[in-house]
């Protein structure tokens, strides 16, 4: 009965959909403010429904209904709690039901928290909104229902994939889509731009929150994948480029060009079309990199053999979504010029600097995702192109943006001195060379690129400070004034900072991979291992039950200088139900570095495998995204978003063709 | 600049719609990906090995039915298709040669170690100029080379079971037939 209620919302809730997409539309260009509203409303009760339905969902999920295909296909009875949960979105159908969920819930936040916005522009913000959403609702209902029904019901399920029963991979899908979906309302406003043909300061003031709450939740998401990869695969690599990864990448280079630019729009009331295109690429890459890669159409052919019908309907959802706003763009966008010619060293200036290598890393990323994607629809082979390509092209391009990031900072709008800004990084610049210098009489010139990669994050995380401090006058005015200062600077200018030094410690944690050390070794109780300066003794491999597998247990003990700092447990388990093995590696996380230890096959007799690493500042690596995340909420902590804009200036841009 | 230039994000669109719907209603066999190397000598080489024993040289594979299979150590995919070359190289007794390609030979060998080693010998094809010898499209991609040193087959892309039962060895089978 539940489940049928949860069909019934979602059915429901295409109906609202539909309402809101026609109906506020309508009204903005008839100017009906009764029908504006309606927009707000079925934004609400869309919200309402998607919500119920998900409940339902997962109720089922929590009560194992194995009458539920779904929960058959996905779950099992004997299965921790936690898991029978993420097992809700651990599959197709059910990740598109958090897909759309994550969606109604952005379009109610715009119902809820635009009420500084024109009601014009917000009716027709809500009415695009309500078109994805009727197109992906009509989607689930028509082609991938979570809420089949299977006859007769078996006595228990097939299990989650072992690989997705862990708690990382739990929280990285929401935060994922969040990331995704969030970009939709960026979208959503640069349609309803285009629709109204204005863009100006206040537009940007209006889209920016959004685009950087959306920024934040994919940093976060990626980096939980990225730190699940690290410490469940066993290998200790954190980054594969991989298509699924690089589909997450994809929109988080855009959109981090789109914050930026933004800011553009905002200061100097330029680069308007480009911004605009930058909204439109961001969720268009968030929805081919969903829907072409995580629904697993492309990556595999059975999936078109399977249900042809499937793959269609995503293909003409995109032609829709993405082609429409398209058309849109080429027809409308020509009529957005506005501004000025600015001096090239300028802070605009740099911010287009920043965004032509962003725009060029996305074309680079999608060309190398797409190619054994394309391979793999003619020609259904799996091959990869994998890192010398990306490395090859996509580093050389994150160097002089790297280094350009300290600067741009630094430069005046309008008309920028370059040297001047150069002079006040001479502090970050002798900090640089002394990592730089350091490293290579520590290390020697064979590691020469990750030296020069750990003088980078020096020269970022050094720039990033004294930027700071030539807005406080450190040290030229008394440290009291300096003090008044710093609490005055506006949020945004913390939030900036934060994210440009979590930057760095990214860099600096991606760089010190280099110097990792690694042991593989076949070991029997009582023998060792040294590393990095650790005695590393296995002292027995046990076997120990678990809810839902057998693991095989080894118990080493760490010492240093003779002393045992610690005891590691790695596991090998073995799930029952699929019969695959995973391994659970044992990581001992510091801030200077990670000892991590992985299980391999063996019996008493021969021995186990063990590999060991030592990996220097790896933690750095996610550390440095939570504070690139966490700088974006500083930043959307700041007054002016608050604040209501004082009245549009009507005359902003009367959008004069050329 | 002109008003088209607001159409080239469009073009773009459509070229790539364009190609998924080919892909998505084609419908032809998608497993075939011919090589223009087929039936021609395969392109000559000299590798430096990855063990101690010694490089790998096209010319040093004549004269038997070999299976050249071109991997590397940070492609996910070759690490799906690895247990069924041990499986051709230890119970099929079928003669397979790697080529580790734009790879470093430390990581070549790490993988090896950990996933065990089905080749006779391995070459070392650290700038992937061989690779573009064969016309590699990426890794991994697998080649049956006749006792002539002729091509016979290209299996671009991970090997699977069905693939290996259906194809590759009733080749390898019927070629070492003298």
């Amino acid at each position: 009965m539940i489940i049928e209620l949860g069909h019934f919302a979602l059915a429901l809730a295409l109906f609202l959909a539909l309402i809101q997409a026609v109906v506020p539309m309508a009204g903005a260009s008839r100017r009906l403010v009764g029908w504006m509203e309606v927009g707000r409303s079925a934004a609400l009760g869309q919200f309402a429904l998607v919500a119920l339905s998900f409940a339902a969902l997962t109720h089922a999920y929590v009560t194992s209904d194995f009458s539920v295909a779904n929960v058959v296909q996905n779950s099992h009875s004997a299965k921790p709690l936690l898991y029978k949960i993420s097992g809700v979105w651990g599959n197709h159908e059910g990740s598109m039901l958090l897909w759309v969920l994550i969606l109604a819930l952005c379009g109610a936040a715009v119902a809820v928290f635009g009420d500084n916005l024109p009601r014009e522009l917000r009716a027709r913000v809500l009415s695009v909104q309500g078109m994805v959403a009727s197109g992906f609702l009509l989607f689930i209902l028509a082609t991938s229902n979570p809420f089949e029904r299977m006859i007769p019901t078996p006595g228990d399920g097939n299990g989650l994939n072992p690989v997705l029963q862990d708690p990382g991979l739990a929280f990285h899908p929401p935060f994922l889509y969040l990331g995704y979906v969030g970009s939709s309302v960026a979208f959503a406003f640069a349609v309803a731009a285009l629709i109204e043909g204005r863009v100006d300061a206040a537009w940007a003031r209006w889209v920016r929150p959004w685009a950087l709450v959306s920024w934040c939740a994919l940093t976060v998401g990626i980096a939980l994948g990225s730190w699940w990869a690290y410490y469940t695969l066993g290998w200790g690599g954190w980054w594969f480029w991989d298509p699924v990864e690089n589909a997450s990448l994809l929109p988080w280079l855009s959109g981090t060009a789109l914050i930026h630019s933004a800011i553009v729009v905002e200061r100097r009331d330029t680069m308007k079309s480009w911004t605009i295109l930058l909204a439109l690429l961001t969720f268009s890459l968030a929805l081919v990199g969903t829907f072409l890669v995580r629904s697993g159409v492309l990556s595999s052919v059975h999936a078109f053999a399977v249900d042809p019908e499937r793959g269609v309907f995503i293909l003409g959802l995109l032609v829709l979504a993405i082609g429409g706003s398209l058309v849109l763009y080429a027809v409308r966008a020509p009529a957005l010029q506005g501004g000025g010619l600015f001096a090239p060293i300028s802070r605009e200036g740099a911010l287009v600097f920043n965004n032509l290598l962003l725009a060029t890393a996305t074309a680079t990323v999608l060309l190398g995702t797409l190619y054994p994607l394309f391979l793999d629809a003619v020609g259904g082979a799996k091959i990869s192109v994998g890192p010398p390509f990306f490395n090859g092209t996509f580093l050389p391009l994150m160097v002089p943006l790297l280094m350009a990031m300290v600067v741009g900072p630094l430069l005046a709008w309008k008309r920028g001195d370059l040297l001047a800004a150069l002079q006040r990084l001479w502090v970050a610049f002798g900090c640089a060379l002394a990592v730089v210098l350091g490293g290579l009489w520590w290390a020697g010139f064979g590691p020469v690129l990750a030296v020069l990669g750990l003088g980078l994050a020096a020269w970022i995380a050094a720039g990033v400070l004294s930027e700071w401090g030539e807005r406080v006058r450190l040290f030229r005015v008394p440290l009291r004034d300096s003090w008044r200062r710093a609490a005055g600077l506006p949020r945004a200018a913390y939030g900036m900072s934060a994210a440009h030094f979590g930057m760095a410690v990214m860099v600096a944690g991606i760089a010190g991979q280099a110097f990792e050390q690694e042991r593989i070794e076949s070991l029997r109780a009582g023998d060792r291992i040294a590393l990095a300066g650790y005695e590393l003794v296995l002292r027995e491999v046990r076997r120990v039950p678990g809810p839902n597998f057998i693991a095989d247990e080894a118990e080493v003990e760490v010492r240093r200088g003779g002393v045992v700092v610690d005891v590691m447990r790695p596991q090998r388990r073995l799930f029952t139900v699929q019969g695959q093995t995973t391994s659970l590696t044992a990581i001992r996380t510091g801030l200077a570095a990670d000892l991590y230890l992985a299980l391999g096959e063996g019996d008493p007799a021969s021995g186990w495998t063990i590999r060991a690493y030592h990996k220097p500042i790896v933690s750095w690596i996610w550390l440095g995204a939570l504070v690139m995340a966490l700088g974006g909420v500083v930043s959307l902590t700041d007054r002016r978003w608050r604040v209501g804009v004082a009245a549009r200036r009507a005359a902003a841009v009367p959008a004069a063709a050329e | 600049m002109g008003r088209w230039v607001y159409f080239v994000p469009l073009a773009l669109f459509a070229a790539l719609a364009g190609y998924f719907g080919v892909a998505l209603f084609s419908g032809r066999d998608p497993r075939e990906l011919p090589s223009a190397l087929i039936d021609r000598p395969m392109p000559a080489f000299v590798l430096p090995g990855l063990g101690d024993g010694g490089g790998v040289t096209a010319a040093g594979l004549r004269g038997g039915v070999v299976v050249v299979n071109f991997f590397a150590s940070w492609c996910a995919p070759c690490r799906v298709e690895h247990p069924l070359l041990l499986r051709l190289a230890r119970q099929e007794r079928v003669h397979v040669v790697g080529i580790a390609y734009k790879d470093r030979p430390e990581d070549s060998r790490r993988f090896l170690a950990e996933l065990g080693d089905p080749y006779r010998g391995v070459g070392v094809d650290r700038d992937g100029r061989v690779g573009i010898d064969f016309g590699l499209y990426g890794v991994p991609e697998t080649y049956v080379v006749d006792r002539a040193g002729h091509i016979r087959k290209r299996f671009v892309g991970a090997l699977t079971p069905l693939v290996v039962e259906r194809e590759l060895l009733p080749l390898v089978r019927a070629l070492e037939r003298p």
